[in-house]
């Protein structure tokens, strides 16, 4: 059983992400076969010319759309963190939309029903897709603790760096 | 088909009525998409001299073939055509960000919109459902707050709008219609169209799937330009940015400098792509489906503009900085921000403001035609305070202003004409036509007006490939060459920053086509589309009475006031003698007749044959034109 600070999600770095929507279309592509963001399990908000983010599911720990769903239609995986839909049971009310902070949970406009990060990763690289294409590399299909490490590791600098600049 | 939508709508605002008209593949095929359908579509929805702002002339939108896919750059654009307020002739532009893909997805190819709305409207295009909503509450409205408020109203985030602003209300010959905050179908006044036609928006949602023929095919292609796109041939659009030209063209004697009135600028370090680069941005964002990022940011860190933020490219800081004699990045970027506010085109309004400018330094207007308003050259406030007044066309000034500089100087009268930048009525970009002359040639045959993105004339004489300060023959084939290449990217509506990720060029572009339509076409059938939207925007332009040679020409002051600047090029200027020489060149490469027309062979070699009876009537107009021309040519030799 994969410790829960080893489960991998996709996030992207704040700094990086310019919010130019390529994860949507490597989505699409991949698990639709078609190019169509509203089909993509992953979003790009962009605010503004300065916030830009790509958002999608994080496969919480006790994840809240599970314990939403009123029909047990939303599970997750034990291993991965992958939230999986039964397609059956799921009648597309919702819930799980209210219930996701990250707003990762999606309706699918041809399906009616809720889908979300499936983490495609393929044979080559062991990454989904939308990490693989995007042109900024701000996607990272990474563990909490990698994610927790990289943090500590940039407070680090950032702290020394402004301790330099001020004994300079 | 395969990635065009197969569908063109009609829409008259007048009456409200929607139509849809199927797009054939032998049109598809023929015209691409982008602004070579756009001409097309022009030229068949419109009646002969119809004013650009009657509401008879339609203002279209259009995709491209790629638009929607995930093709870096092809897929996230539109491009809109009519006839311009500003030449009579071809009005054409084209924006990237985020609109085009979702009218792609909409289901459009095309959008031809006619008629003037009783209110000020815009149009909400839902997929399939299309409505004329009220805008009134829009009224001078920022294209910012347009598109924030239409999307709540609307109540979605994703909704694109594409709208104008307080300009392109008031008919500004030189409005904008811009998306995605700062992004701009920006030249020839498509703004102006809008605003007369009572159309402040149009809003889009797209929820439809867009297919392409050949998935796994245009995914190793699209895979391979965005690796590429990582590559040198992007760098200065992922660095610098277009503001590296600054310190290029300066270096050159061709960084035009006080409204054409030197070739290099003193203050250019502080107005460089280097310093902008280290004191303002923030930060480097794109576009949808773009493995580039070319928007640079800039936000102004103090001072009396503290906060302003605002995307900036070379033509825009040029235009509101050298080219007014203003070396303040702060101020430059708070323009920008007004401009895009008001919603104008970012280059004809620097050269409008310092052709003001020019006059004011000459006595030909006063301050107290300013409305006090000390408009010298370097004032970077005075700069900020006319923007405003041409924005909302406020005072005599403001609102003469606002036609342009060519209808300005009418207004104006005397001597004013002679410091009017323009040919055949849009503003000139920013490149110093004295020094750069293969440039002066092919701005001045382009079918939009004073335009570097007609055929890229400028690249020979920047790059050193020939020698800049002459005209002399064989530059003709180099503009006719190009022009084949600038009309398809436009069609396609790929980004020009990308073309030199194109590798193998025109069996790159056909493949991207064809993998994305399953269309088949070879590189000279593509080549000979290029040629056939030329043609066509040629004739477009003889039928409205504007398009042949006397109208292919530079502007007065290019062509009188020699370069000053010590260097290379002081005292260079353009003469008539090496312009007849370019234009003859030019005219014999495409074909067309001394007068600059299409011959009817020519018209039937690139399949318009049937608008051949426009370039016979323009010959006849020329033949019988010509004896009065010759005694009055006499009687001015006899003085």
């Amino acid at each position: 059983m994969v410790r829960p600070q080893d489960r991998k999600f996709v996030t992207a770095d704040p700094e990086k992400c310019i919010g130019c929507c390529v994860c949507e279309y490597a989505c699409s592509m991949v698990n639709e076969k078609t190019f169509n963001p509203t089909k993509s399990r992953i979003r790009a908000m962009r605010m503004g010319p300065l916030i830009n983010m790509a958002i999608t599911c994080r496969h919480c720990e006790d994840p809240a759309c599970v314990a939403a769903c009123p029909r047990d239609a939303l599970s997750q995986e034990d291993d991965s963190g992958i939230i999986r839909v039964d397609e059956n049971a799921c009648n597309g009310c919702g819930w799980c939309i209210s219930a996701c902070q990250f707003g990762a949970m999606n309706m699918h406009p041809d399906k009616k029903i809720v889908f979300t990060c499936n983490s495609c990763t393929d044979n080559d690289t062991k990454e989904p897709q939308c990490v693989k294409w995007c042109p900024e590399e701000a996607l990272t299909y990474v563990t909490a603790e990698t994610l927790a490490q990289k943090y500590r590791q940039k407070a680090v600098k950032n702290l020394f760096q402004a301790a330099e600049a001020k004994s300079k | 088909m395969f990635a065009y939508a197969g569908k063109i709508l009609h829409v008259n605002l007048t009456t409200g009525e929607m139509k849809n008209e199927p797009l054939s593949e032998q049109m598809a095929k023929d015209y691409i998409g982008g602004i070579g359908l756009g001409i097309r579509l022009l030229f068949d929805n419109s009646k002969p001299g119809t004013d650009a702002y009657d509401p008879e002339n339609p203002i279209i939108y259009l995709t491209g073939p790629l638009s929607g896919t995930m093709g870096p750059t092809g897929g996230n654009s539109y491009a809109v055509v009519s006839k311009s307020p500003a030449t009579g002739g071809i009005g054409n532009a084209e924006a990237h960000g985020f609109f085009g893909p979702d009218l792609k997805r909409a289901g459009y190819d095309a959008i031809v919109i006619i008629g003037k709305a009783p209110k000020l409207s815009y149009l909400w295009v839902d997929d399939d459902k299309v409505e004329i909503r009220n805008a009134e509450y829009l009224k001078y409205a920022t294209v910012k707050e347009t598109d924030d408020k239409i999307r709540a109203e609307l109540g979605d985030f994703y909704i694109r709008v594409s709208a104008i602003g307080e300009a392109g209300e008031k008919m500004c010959r030189f409005a904008a219609i811009i998306n995605d905050e700062f992004r701009a179908i920006g030249r020839s006044g498509m703004g102006g169209v809008m605003g007369s036609k009572n159309l402040k928006a149009v809003a889009v949602r797209g929820t439809h799937d867009v297919n392409v023929a050949n998935l796994e095919g245009f995914k190793e292609f699209v895979k391979l330009i965005y690796e590429r796109m990582k590559g040198p041939s992007t760098k200065k659009y992922k660095t610098l940015g277009t503001p590296e030209n600054v310190l290029v063209l300066n270096s050159l004697s061709a960084l035009a400098t006080r409204n054409w009135t030197n070739a290099t600028f003193e203050g250019a370090d502080k107005v460089s792509g280097e310093y902008f680069n280290e004191h303002y941005v923030k930060k480097i964002v794109g576009c949808a489906t773009c493995g580039m990022r070319c928007d640079h940011i800039g936000v102004v860190p103090e001072g009396p503009y503290k906060g302003s933020t605002s995307r900036l490219e070379f033509e825009c800081l040029w235009s509101m900085g050298p080219l007014c004699g203003i070396d303040r990045l702060d101020a430059i970027i708070e323009a920008m921000r007004i401009v895009n506010e008001y919603g104008m085109d970012g280059i004809s309004i620097g050269v409008v403001v310092a052709f003001a400018m020019d006059l004011y330094e000459h006595g030909i207007i006063t301050k107290e035609q300013t409305e006090g308003i000390d408009l010298k050259f370097g004032n970077a406030e005075a700069l900020i305070a006319i923007i405003h007044k041409i924005g909302k066309r406020e005072g005599w000034l403001g609102n003469a202003l606002a036609e342009g500089v060519a209808r300005a100087a009418d207004i104006i009268g005397g001597d004013a004409y002679k410091y009017a930048c323009h040919i055949k009525g849009l503003e000139l970009p920013g490149y110093d036509l004295r020094t750069l002359k293969t440039a002066a040639l092919g701005f001045s045959v382009s079918f939009r007006g004073a335009c570097h993105l007609r055929n890229g004339a400028y690249s020979p004489d920047v790059k050193g490939k020939v020698n800049r300060f002459k005209i002399e023959k064989g530059r003709g084939k180099m503009i006719t060459e190009e022009s084949y290449m600038y009309n398809i990217i436009d069609s396609l509506i790929v980004c020009k920053f990308s073309r030199g990720t194109y590798y193998d060029g025109w069996k790159d572009l056909t493949n991207y086509y064809t993998l994305a339509t399953g269309i088949p076409i070879t590189p000279e059938e593509m080549i000979k589309d290029g040629d056939r939207i030329e043609n066509l925007a040629r004739i477009f332009n003889i039928r409205e009475g504007k398009g042949t040679r006397k109208y292919d020409d530079v502007p007065y002051k290019i062509k009188h006031f020699p370069v000053p600047d010590e260097g290379p090029a002081k005292g260079v200027c353009v003469n008539d003698e090496e312009m007849a020489v370019g234009l003859d060149d030019y005219y014999a490469s495409r074909g067309w007749t001394v007068d600059g027309i299409p011959t009817v062979e020519r018209l039937q070699q690139v399949g318009l044959g049937d608008l051949a009876y426009i370039a016979e009537d323009a010959m006849k107009a020329a033949a019988e034109a010509k004896p009065e021309v010759a005694p009055e040519a006499k009687a001015q030799g006899g003085n």
